[in-house]
């Protein structure tokens, strides 16, 4: 009897990674330090079975998490220690919140009898975190401590995805129990609704096949619940077109004939005429942010809406829905495809009302595409379109933020879902490379970019070590303007010129530094040479640093300015 | 229209569940007017009456947003017209030979107790309406309140009346 408990006895630390690999966890990112000592002396005991990841700074751990979990789809895993450690993270959590990423982040903590007493390397990290996580808990027993990360990575992978916080106290990770994992988590206060009311999705089908301008504005959840195929399906069969938020890119094929890009600030003049212009939108896993509405008492005030999203919040939040539909957007565009079925006459002649509409969609297509003017400076746009050349459209593309990611999301057709990584709710500078990190371990036989600028990659450059350590091909591409584009391209437009430090003016030598690193460094300073210094890096199988001298005061359009209904854009 | 609203909700008993919920109103810009907290008789689970301001748009929001946090159970509006809401006060009065009959008469009419008496002060307790106790507050300011605590608003739906 007493062998037998014996037997199942472990450590806090074992019965951590025990539990992870119970979750399918083979990759973590993460960083030592004094309160999570006991889990790394661990860790070494099971290298077989998990791969840490030593990033060089945590906010690196948790956006190579990121976009490990925007890449694969799996939930993201972050190991730091107290203190400072889980302090680091905290950008990179708030980045996966706003963004709906399944992450969880283990922190060390002092302690339990030290907690609360401003104990050396304490923070309390689940106060801190409580905002920007979808839940957090705090160990205080290591009897709960299996049966929280079940329930951790139960909530972060499920419902609206997000990142879960579990703060780990040291005595906790040297305390022994007996270890059996739980098969099924029960949660009474959260059960995520999947399958779309069946009256409201008739609904927006009856509406669907009468409307003579509908429009399907589709968001990151259409990537989270894994639906292209489904979407591309449904659109497909009635015909209907579709404009993207930048979480949605990849969500259905860029060079489709139904797709007419990117909405919002910088979307396209077709995307932002087609929503002002429809009369029945169908919102698919997107929340109608404000760089999507524009001035939102004018937004799409021909429409009658209709919004398909797992979270209840996200609806009717910014602007009134006639048909809400709570589920998960596969399962939803699912019911639909099936009621759509027995209907296919009635499709058919749905179809049938909309080409004009398509027609129009097109002529606004012919007459104010994207453009740019080729010069003999490196136009950014150039660049990523070569850069979408020379990868065939197949690469994983990160960003940093500003105009490098407006480019990016422009210019690149994302064929994909789970292609583009991006900081897209918060905004993140510093994002994009960390992310590739992880989206290169998850994805090691793609292709992965980094559409970076000379500020935001400055953020987190530290990782070029991570990147050279483990051999990963990472291709950064600079778009080196000496300036924080974006926010001189504000300055430009609403501040008079006055470029009030934006200028940077002192950057390092980032093909030397990418040799300092150990990584391989390249340089373009005219368009000819664009091509050239992609295609090698592209042969090189290690990190490579780009340094694209591009035309200084270039500007992202269309734009639409703060204020303005998304009609107003500025056209170049 | 904005008005008061009143919100039950039901919420597991555990640490940092206050935190939660009052970190929600002031992330996302919403008002506590009274917040009140208390068990049930479940002991895994606490019950908050919270009383808010908004138009109805943003008392769809706040449920919503209450409802995705992982320790909310239910949340639930108690309207005027279907609950009884309660309130109660601690005042402490300055109670002076020239006060005390005052004090006296007005404790009758709003139905209040005199639950301490000192040398110079009562300590009057009352239950009522938010309004009765507000008036309350009013006819003593006069004779010099001390000191006041309150409960904030508590509130249950009322009981079925027919079958």
């Amino acid at each position: 009897m007493i062998k037998e408990t014996e037997k199942h006895t472990m450590t806090g630390s074992k019965i951590l990674l025990e539990s992870l690999i119970k979750e399918n966890v083979d990759t973590i990112f993460g960083y030592p330090g004094g309160a999570v000592l006991n889990i790394y002396d661990e860790l070494l005991n099971y290298k077989d079975k998990i791969r840490h990841i030593l990033v060089r700074h945590e906010q690196g751990a948790a956006h190579a998490a990121d976009g490990y979990a925007r890449a694969s789809g799996k939930v993201g895993v972050v190991l730091v220690t107290s203190g400072p450690g889980a302090t680091n993270t905290v950008t990179g959590i708030a980045t996966a919140y706003m963004d709906s990423i399944p992450m969880v982040i283990l922190t060390g903590q002092v302690p339990t009898n030290l907690i609360g007493n401003d104990a050396f390397q304490e923070a309390d990290i689940v106060g801190i975190t409580r905002p920007c996580t979808k839940h957090n808990y705090i160990i205080k027993d290591v009897k709960d401590l299996a049966m929280t990360i079940k329930e951790a990575f139960y909530v972060a992978s499920t419902g609206r995805p997000g990142p879960v916080l579990i703060d780990i106290p040291k005595d906790i990770t040297s305390s022994v129990c007996t270890f059996e994992y739980p098969e099924t988590v029960e949660l009474r206060s959260y059960n995520p609704t999947y399958f779309g009311h069946h009256v409201q999705i008739l609904k927006v089908i009856s509406e669907l096949l009468k409307a003579e301008k509908p429009l399907l504005y589709i968001g990151g959840g259409v990537i989270l619940s894994n639906a292209a195929a489904e979407l591309k399906e449904f659109a497909e069969l009635l015909d209907l077109p579709v404009a993207s938020t930048l979480m949605g890119l990849g969500g259905f094929p860029s060079d489709h004939p139904l797709f007419f890009g990117m909405l919002g600030m910088h979307g396209t003049y077709t995307a932002n005429m087609a929503i002002s212009n429809a009369d029945f939108v169908v919102a698919i896993g997107a929340r109608f942010d404000d760089r999507v509405t524009g001035k939102i008492d004018v937004f799409a005030r021909n429409a009658k809406f209709a919004h398909i999203d797992i979270d209840p919040s996200s609806i009717g939040k910014n602007v009134k829905i006639d048909i809400p539909v709570v589920g998960d957007v596969k399962a939803v565009l699912n019911s639909m495809l099936e009621l759509l079925a027995s209907k296919l006459n009635e499709a058919a002649s749905s179809r049938q009302k909309r080409m004009k509409w398509l027609e129009e969609l097109n002529n606004w297509q012919y007459e104010h595409p994207l453009s740019y003017k080729m010069g003999d400076v490196i136009k950014p746009q150039y660049l990523v379109e070569k850069i979408y050349e020379l990868t065939k459209g197949e690469a994983i593309i990160s960003t940093e933020v500003g105009q490098n990611q407006m480019w990016a999301a422009q210019f690149y057709k994302f064929k994909n879902p789970r292609s583009l990584l991006t900081s897209g709710g918060l905004g993140t500078m510093g994002y994009g490379f960390p992310a590739a990190i992880g989206a290169q371990i998850a994805c090691p036989d793609k292709t992965v970019f980094d559409i970076a600028g000379d500020g935001s990659i400055q953020m987190n450059i530290q990782e070029l070590a991570t990147a050279v350590q483990y051999n990963l091909p990472v291709k950064i591409a600079i778009v080196n303007n000496n300036f924080l584009g974006m926010i001189r391209q504000w300055q430009e437009l609403f501040y008079a010129k006055r470029y009030s430090f934006s200028e940077l003016n002192v950057s390092p030598d980032f093909v030397k530094l990418a040799e300092a690193y150990g990584a391989v460094g390249l340089r373009a300073k005219k368009p000819e040479e664009v091509e050239d210094v992609l295609k090698t890096a592209l042969s090189i199988k290690k990190p490579v640093i780009m340094d694209f001298v591009v035309a200084r005061e270039e500007g992202v359009y269309p734009m639409v300015p703060p204020g303005v209904p998304i009609s107003g854009m500025l056209l170049v | 229209m904005e008005k008061s609203h009143i919100l039950s909700i039901l919420v597991e008993n555990e640490s940092g569940v206050l935190a939660r919920v009052a970190g929600l109103f002031s992330a996302r810009g919403f008002n506590i007017e009274t917040i009140c907290v208390a068990g049930t008789v479940e002991k895994k689970e606490s019950k908050m009456i919270i009383s808010t301001f908004g138009d109805e748009q943003i008392l769809e929001q706040i449920t919503k947003q209450l409802n995705r946090l992982i320790n909310v159970i239910k949340v639930q509006e108690l309207t005027d017209e279907e609950s009884v809401v309660r309130q109660t006060i601690l005042v402490r009065v300055n109670a002076d030979e020239s006060t005390k009959n005052e004090i006296f008469r007005i404790k009758d009419i709003f139905g209040a107790r005199i639950i301490d008496a000192g040398r110079n002060t009562y300590i009057i307790e009352a239950t009522g309406s938010e309004k009765k106790i507000d008036s309350l507050i009013e006819i003593l300011k006069p004779l010099g309140i001390k000191d006041i605590a309150k409960t904030g608003q508590i509130a249950m739906q009322r009981s079925r009346k027919q079958a």
